[in-house]
């Protein structure tokens, strides 16, 4: 068999940092006293809360149902009793969440039971599981699954591809799940694809996880998956980046995955529909990569949404000297934190602390037309002249050069010799345009 | 030799005569009547072009005043003696006692009062700033202090003071420039007789905001006791000087507020 190696314009190449924790096998983390699930943990509409202090739940009840068309629903992660309480969100305000005191059972609730026919379901019924376990997008994005597998009827969608590039530097706990849980990627890929009624599914895994490759090779014409091996490039796992390594489309400037006939699920979102519809079991778990310089045993754990991070230091040692930042996510995109108190949730794939030594500090010189990040655009947008537009606060000129196409990878401001915030820029450019167009 | 210098002389000489003919000719013949007032109007404006009437500018403005679309006292700058002159020279009758208006940003929450949860190490500018996790401040509807307001200001009337930005009264010219600058809406056009504001505009509830900032309205309603009806208006746990009919400023002794939110502008 050819290798082909395929890779989409632009990109950087980061110092990987995998090394930390990519041997580590994944650990089950022990049950903790308490939970505190955050209810609004995806794109869209907030679901709808269904318990009130003291009500008494079982592992994998509904707490909050969804509410409107892109929601999720959220389960409860042990059995015990409810408190309702405002905690820190990810994004630093506080937000209404669920502390979930345990009583020790870990009782799960009736319904989740595995079920020896689901073969034999239609990929309605297939469809009804995932929206009922409250799958979201695990990459990083958190949109509700069952959103992108509901394409409106104009849309052909021919191509399912399973996202396993695992870009971001640090983190490997999508290559750890591949490696043991190859099964059951690969079977939720079938429902997928299943569900989708498309029959070309392919899986991307970037080619520094050669074993993961092998691993899924083994088995995946089985599955009638074909695993396809990507060049080692930044962001190789962004959707859109991924269909053009892939099938060679480009979706449209302003368009959606669907508008390419395609769609791109996560190896890990791939798994736990696996378990939705197989076992019927609601997500209420994920493979979190705990890794960074200062922390003591980086390694790979599967975590119940709503452990704290305070809990999640502990089990992973603790730290051997004061880290100067703490990021949920990757280092690329991932999403700086300030408080111990907030916790996991479906999308965070890993929690990293970095070193002085190992963080950006912007400075905002003049940019010296240097065209670097233009390079570097996946996108191929010019992010220095959009970041001068939108300093001088030119939104509509911004706009019209397609500030909105931005994906903030971050690859121009990682490149850019002036230490210039760019994705800084491009969020307030987004932001401002979006307020505009209303 | 002579003869050349001669010969050039004379020839710019004549060259100077035709074209002068020429052009003064053709500026009589294609003269644009320009109303004088327009010029005089505009000598008397301050000049500063900010924009505060709603023109393109100080010129721009001379001239919709001696169209008739614009009044005078449109100008937030002016003092009051420029809009009489001005209606001198066009012939209106001025209206006496326009109360100017100055800006004043309602937050008392410096770097030592209000809880900083994290450090910030992005863009200097609060509308950046605002995007990440709504601001590093524990408050939520607290001044920033990045200083958007500031640099938007044409008269240099704001300052930032240990992270938070405070107007000069007697600098603002209240040409609202700064007024949307803010992305919290901190900032608020008062009457400049007014010397006495709240100086918090967090509507969470009273504990919340105490704990997050030592100088928060904690709603507890000294002020409003001690004012005379409507003097100051409750909003939950926010008090509001009502500025349409202010309370005396005596009224600050009086009261005691005990987060000192309540303050006079004059005297520091």
């Amino acid at each position: 068999m050819p290798v082909t190696v395929r890779l989409f314009r632009g990109g950087v190449h980061p110092k990987e940092g995998k090394e930390l924790s990519c041997s580590e096998p994944i650990r089950t983390a022990p049950l903790l006293d308490k939970y505190t699930v955050i209810l609004h943990q995806h794109i869209g509409a907030p679901p709808k809360l269904l318990v009130k202090n003291k009500d008494k739940v079982r592992k994998g009840q509904v707490i909050a149902e969804k509410a409107g068309f892109v929601s999720a629903s959220v389960h409860s992660p042990t059995s015990g009793t409810v408190k309702l309480v405002n905690c820190h969100g990810p994004a630093g305000s506080h937000t209404p969440a669920v502390e979930i005191t345990s009583d020790g059972k870990d009782e799960w609730d009736d319904y989740v039971k595995s079920d020896p026919d689901w073969e034999q379901l239609d990929s309605n019924e297939c469809r009804k599981r995932v929206e009922q376990a409250g799958i979201v997008g695990m990459g990083g994005a958190a949109f509700p699954t069952s959103v992108k597998l509901s394409p409106p009827a104009d849309k052909k969608i021919d191509n399912l591809i399973l996202n396993g590039a695992e870009c971001e530097p640090f983190l490997t706990a999508d290559h750890r799940l591949m490696l043991e849980e190859g099964e059951k990627i690969l079977t939720g890929a079938s429902i997928l694809g299943r569900i989708l009624g498309v029959d070309k599914i392919s899986i991307g895994i970037e080619n520094n996880k050669q074993d993961a490759i092998d691993k899924l090779r083994e088995t995946a014409s089985k599955y009638s998956v074909e695993v396809i091996p990507l060049r080692v490039m930044y962001p190789q796992g962004a959707e859109k980046q991924l269909i053009f390594a892939i099938t060679g489309r480009e979706v449209p400037s302003g368009g959606l995955p669907m508008d390419a006939g395609c769609v791109v699920q996560n190896v890990g979102t791939a798994a736990a529909v696996a378990d939705a519809v197989r076992e019927r079991k609601p997500l209420i778990e994920r493979v979190t990569t705990v890794t960074g310089k200062p922390v003591c045993n980086p390694g790979n754990w599967k975590f119940r949404i709503g452990t704290p991070l305070s809990k999640v230091l502990e089990l992973a040692g603790g730290i051997k000297k004061q880290p100067a930042k703490m990021l949920l996510g990757g280092p690329m995109m991932g999403m700086a934190q300030y408080s111990l108190e907030v916790t996991i949730m479906k999308n965070a794939s890993g929690v990293l602390l970095l070193d002085e030594d190992e963080i950006a500090q912007f400075g905002s010189q003049p940019c010296i037309r240097c065209g670097r990040c233009v390079e570097a655009c996946p996108m191929s947008l010019m992010p220095g002249t959009l970041s001068q537009m939108i300093e001088s606060e030119k939104f509509d000129l911004a706009e019209y050069t397609n500030v909105m196409d931005c994906i903030e990878c971050g690859s121009c401001a990682y490149v850019c010799p002036a230490l210039r915030p760019l994705v800084q820029h491009m969020k307030r450019g987004k932001a401002e345009v979006i307020a505009n167009r209303k | 030799m002579l003869d050349l210098v001669i010969l050039s002389a004379v020839l710019v000489v004549c060259m100077g005569i035709v074209l002068g003919l020429t052009i003064g000719i053709v500026a009589k013949v294609f003269e644009v009547k320009q109303d004088e007032r327009i010029e005089l109007v505009e000598e008397e404006l301050p000049g500063a072009n900010c924009g505060g009437c709603g023109f393109a500018g100080c010129s721009d403005f001379a001239k919709a005043i001696v169209g008739g679309t614009a009044t005078p006292d449109q100008c937030p700058v002016c003092a009051e003696e420029s809009v009489e002159k001005i209606s001198k020279i066009l012939g209106l009758e001025t209206e006496p006692n326009k109360v100017k208006k100055v800006a004043v940003v309602l937050c008392g929450g410096d770097k030592n009062n209000a809880k900083f949860e994290a450090g910030y190490n992005g863009i200097n500018d609060c509308k950046s700033a605002v995007l990440i996790g709504s601001g590093v401040k524990g408050c939520k509807y607290g001044c920033l202090g990045l200083g958007t307001c500031a640099r938007a200001c044409p008269f240099n009337a704001i300052e930032i003071k240990n992270g938070l930005a405070v107007v000069h009264p007697e600098l603002c010219v209240g040409c609202g420039k700064c007024i949307e600058t803010c992305p919290r809406n901190l900032i608020k056009f008062v009457p400049e007789t007014v010397r006495i504001h709240v100086f918090c505009n967090s509507p969470e509830k009273g504990p919340a905001k105490k704990k997050v900032c030592s100088v928060a309205c904690i709603g507890c309603r000294k002020c409003w006791k001690n004012a005379e009806e409507n003097q100051i208006i409750m909003k939950g746990f926010l008090a509001r000087v009502n500025y349409d009919f202010p309370p005396p400023p005596e009224i600050v002794e009086a009261a005691g507020c005990p987060t000192g939110c309540l303050r006079r502008t004059d005297g520091d």
